[in-house]
């Protein structure tokens, strides 16, 4: 069994070496080895987490050099929970993926760029679940950021060079403050080991250890957007494609959210941050909800109650009590899952109407119903309505926050039940805006446009760019250039009843539709949505939805996996072997 | 264990200018500055080597004490690897950054700016009602030329909240058109296939008369003064759905 251990590592990152032999080619088997890939990694996962729940935390010593040298990979009941909760996650943001990619008509970038970085970003996240030793941590982040690097960048527009450079420096900044925290961490304690320094670090004096502690928990910070160190999040995340968003939203800030469990746990128990931890977690709580609230755009909104939402996991970290870590755990695996949905469908209204700017978007309850319910659902979660998960893990935490007393532990239920309601105030407002006012006069003849026409069919722009060209010419009088361009969806001009243009699913020129704005791209008209986008994001929402269904196994399993963190002594025997 | 004085003095140094670069707009000196400051850190990985205990590789007879510990320097070179790769991405960026928008400095966010602009908008608004409210409420003469310098002020909000969104235009798309790009014309205009220069953006006409292409993208225009749109009838609502938080947004033609 613990040979399976490195696999949730090492099977993306083989098969990204196989796809880029294959290179752009073959997009129909490079599809089908991406999904079996991250299929296959979702099933050793839960054979993980059962695995350790039954007979403790695996280790693996790779090339078995002992622990202060060799590299040691370590599975207990935390990682193997966020390995599976990510490894579903990133399964079903491909499914997303390659749903747009086949309805662009789009095949080449995907398979090319996307897939290759898609699977060692998988790679990563899998690295820092599974890392015994602060080198392999870093080593993950690294993975993970340098492919994230890509996929924030892809298609190079100068919007996401722009926010690519905000992330590309902040993570830059970060790792190299890591670096700095593993070499003093050498220097003090000679291994950089977990199991090690977990037995080593309690002899360190008090003040170096808490110099430690500062670090690390700075860079984790940095990774998972507490608050003093969020700004670069909602800055770089929005620009991105729909996907990304999604799959960075969910799982890269929780990668920091899990370091600084992993190492608050297990090498500074006791430890002497936790006030500040707390002023931390009730600042990004508060200021990152008034930011959602001040936002317009969806995707910024989204960002902002990610941060807010960062807050209740740092929360129950800094608590560091058995059911305050409990609901930390539960919180994350819930909030992975309800921010990549939402974020989906963000992506998918953006498809569908262009822009997610709230102010322009309106009537989508009446027009697009399934789309309404895939929002409400996860909307309704992470507001913490009370039969979703989402209140699971949220009660969890003021239960504990409520039995720990304490000043900063009341200021702190007190701030997560104001960030709560405003937080319901916030996905009202969306569902106000976007959903349940009729639609802006207009809205409905605006095209769609595709997202990755922009760059990669140069050809198609051309021909569209004269195409528009002539038309314009040909066009009669003055007042109305455009109305041959728009011949495809004037005729629902009136009727915002209207659901979807059905079978309107041409390319129009893309000079001439002055509606969608944006000169050189090809627009389509479609309203439709393709189905594996919609059944994915629904086995997103479904996927939240379980985790109220199993709502007592999954409490029960985090316990566990609580006790076993501020045990210390599983872990720590796994490794070293005794 | 001992430290080498010069190591930390050099890594010192070295992180204070890679730091410094770091804090630049350009992206070329942040690049320079990342690759100092990956150099001062793996000093300092380096200057935190000691006496580790036993490494793998070692013959029985050797001298421990003799024999660097191997493990800094492994880590120092996975750090080198990785700080090789991040440059290598950072360079591809700032030619990309250049080859997009003509420089490679990084500009605002744009969202934050309009953010930071509606709240300014919002305030001087209210501040403008109250005081016109006050000088109505005081007298009841003076009326109409209150009213027109209410009118006018609000007028100028209005133009600096249109100038804003025009810059965020160009921020988000790119014509294709690189003396555009470069020089930051009004996507406005060119969609309009006026050319740079004829007019900017501050110097537009109010009320836009007639505009040829269509719809007007004045949006407290479209919502507020409904004469002053003649270029538009039925078919064809603006564009461009103001960020009014007034509501302008929800009335419109149909």
């Amino acid at each position: 069994m613990n040979a399976l251990v490195p696999l949730p590592v090492l099977l993306p990152l083989c098969v990204t070496g196989l796809k880029l032999a294959i290179g752009p080619r073959l997009h129909r088997l490079q599809r089908f080895i991406s999904i079996a890939v991250l299929g296959a990694v979702l099933v050793l996962s839960v054979l993980l987490m059962v695995a350790a729940d039954r007979h403790g935390p695996l280790s693996v010593h790779l090339g078995d050099f002992a622990p202060p040298v060799g590299i040691t990979l370590v599975a207990d009941r935390l990682a193997g929970l966020m390995l599976t909760v990510s490894s579903a996650v990133t399964l079903l943001v491909l499914v997303y993926s390659l749903g747009q990619g086949m309805a662009d008509r789009d095949d080449q970038a995907p398979v090319g760029v996307f897939h290759p970085a898609y699977l060692i970003l998988v790679a990563g996240v899998s690295c820092t679940f599974l890392a015994g030793d602060l080198v392999n941590l870093y080593v993950g982040f690294e993975i993970m950021l340098v492919a994230s690097f890509v996929l924030l960048t892809i298609g190079g527009t100068a919007t996401r060079v722009r926010a690519g450079s905000t992330y590309v420096i902040i993570s830059l900044f970060s790792s190299v403050l890591f670096l700095v925290a593993i070499a003093m961490t050498y220097a003090v304690a000679g291994t950089v080991n977990l199991a090690q320094l977990a037995q080593r670090l309690q002899e360190v004096p008090l003040g170096v250890r808490t110099l430690l502690e500062a670090m690390l928990l700075t860079v984790f910070a940095i990774k998972a957007a507490v608050f003093p160190l969020a700004a670069w999040l909602p800055d770089s995340y929005p620009t991105a494609p729909a996907p990304v968003t999604a799959v960075f939203a969910g799982l890269l800030t929780k990668v920091g959210v899990y370091s600084m469990l992993r190492t608050q746990t297990l090498l500074f128990p006791g430890h002497r941050l936790g006030d500040l931890l707390m002023l931390a977690a009730l600042a990004s709580m508060v200021v990152g909800i008034l930011g959602a609230v001040a936002q317009t755009d969806l995707k910024r909104v989204l960002s902002f109650t990610l941060i807010s939402h960062i807050g209740y996991m740092v929360f129950g970290i800094a608590l560091a009590g058995h059911g305050s870590i409990s609901g930390a755990i539960v919180y994350v695996a819930d909030h992975i899952t309800v921010q990549t949905t939402l974020f989906l469908v963000a992506g998918l209204i953006e498809r569908r109407d262009g822009t997610t700017e709230l102010t322009r978007l309106g009537g989508l309850a009446r027009a697009a119903p399934l789309l309404a319910v895939l929002f409400f659902v996860p909307a309704m979660n992470l507001a913490g309505i009370p039969p979703l998960s989402g209140f699971i893990g949220k009660l969890g935490l003021m239960r504990a926050g409520i039995d720990a007393g304490g000043a900063w532990a009341w200021a702190l239920v007190a701030g997560s039940a104001a960030t709560s309601l405003l937080t319901l105030y916030v996905m009202a407002k969306v569902w106000n805006l976007a959903f349940w006012r009729d639609a802006p006069p207009g809205a409905e003849e605006e095209g769609v446009v595709l997202e990755s026409a922009e760059d990669d069919e140069p050809g198609d722009d051309e021909e569209g760019d004269e195409a528009g060209d002539e038309e314009e010419g040909a066009a009669t009088g003055p007042p109305e250039p455009t109305g041959s361009g728009r011949a495809a969806g004037s005729g629902k001009a009136a009727g915002s009843g209207e659901p979807t243009g059905a079978g309107s699913d041409l390319p129009v020129p893309a000079g001439a539709v002055v509606a969608a704005g944006f000169l050189g791209q090809s627009i389509t008209t479609t309203r439709r949505l393709p189905w594996p986008m919609l059944a994915a994001t629904g086995a997103a929402v479904a996927l939240g939805l379980s985790y109220t269904v199993l709502g007592g196994p999954l409490t029960t399993f985090t316990q566990a996996a609580a006790t076993e963190l501020l045990a210390r002594t599983p872990y720590i025997e796994a490794v070293l072997g005794r | 264990m001992t430290v080498s004085l010069s190591l930390l003095v050099a890594a010192a140094v070295l992180n204070a200018v890679g730091a410094t670069l770091l804090l630049t707009r350009s992206l070329t000196r942040i690049l320079l500055g990342a690759v100092v400051l990956g150099n001062g850190v793996n000093l300092l990985v380096l200057a935190s080597t000691g006496n580790a205990g036993d490494a793998p590789l070692l013959y029985p007879h050797i001298i421990r004490n003799r024999v660097t510990d191997p493990l800094p320097q492994a880590i120092a070179l996975t750090a080198i690897v990785i700080t090789l790769a991040t440059t290598a991405f950072l360079l591809a960026m700032a030619y990309r950054s250049h080859q997009v928008t003509g420089s490679d400095e990084i500009s605002d966010d744009t969202e934050d700016r309009l953010v930071a602009l509606r709240a300014e908008f919002l305030d001087r608004r209210g501040e403008l009602r109250d005081r016109y409210r006050e000088a109505r409420a005081g007298d009841g003469g003076a009326d109409a030329e209150q009213r027109a310098r209410y009118r006018a002020a609000r007028k100028r909000l209005r133009r600096r909240v249109r100038e804003e969104r025009a810059y965020q235009a160009r921020a988000n798309d790119v014509s294709g058109n690189l003396w555009n790009d470069i020089l930051g014309a009004d996507p406005e205009d060119y969609r309009e296939g006026r050319e740079l220069g004829s007019t900017d953006a501050a110097g537009r006409p109010g009320p836009a008369p007639a505009r040829i292409a269509g719809p007007s993208n004045d949006p407290e225009e479209t919502g507020r003064e409904p004469d002053s749109r003649p270029g538009e009838d039925s078919g064809h609502p603006p564009p461009d759905q103001p960020d009014d938080p007034g509501g302008a947004g929800t009335e419109g033609t149909s």
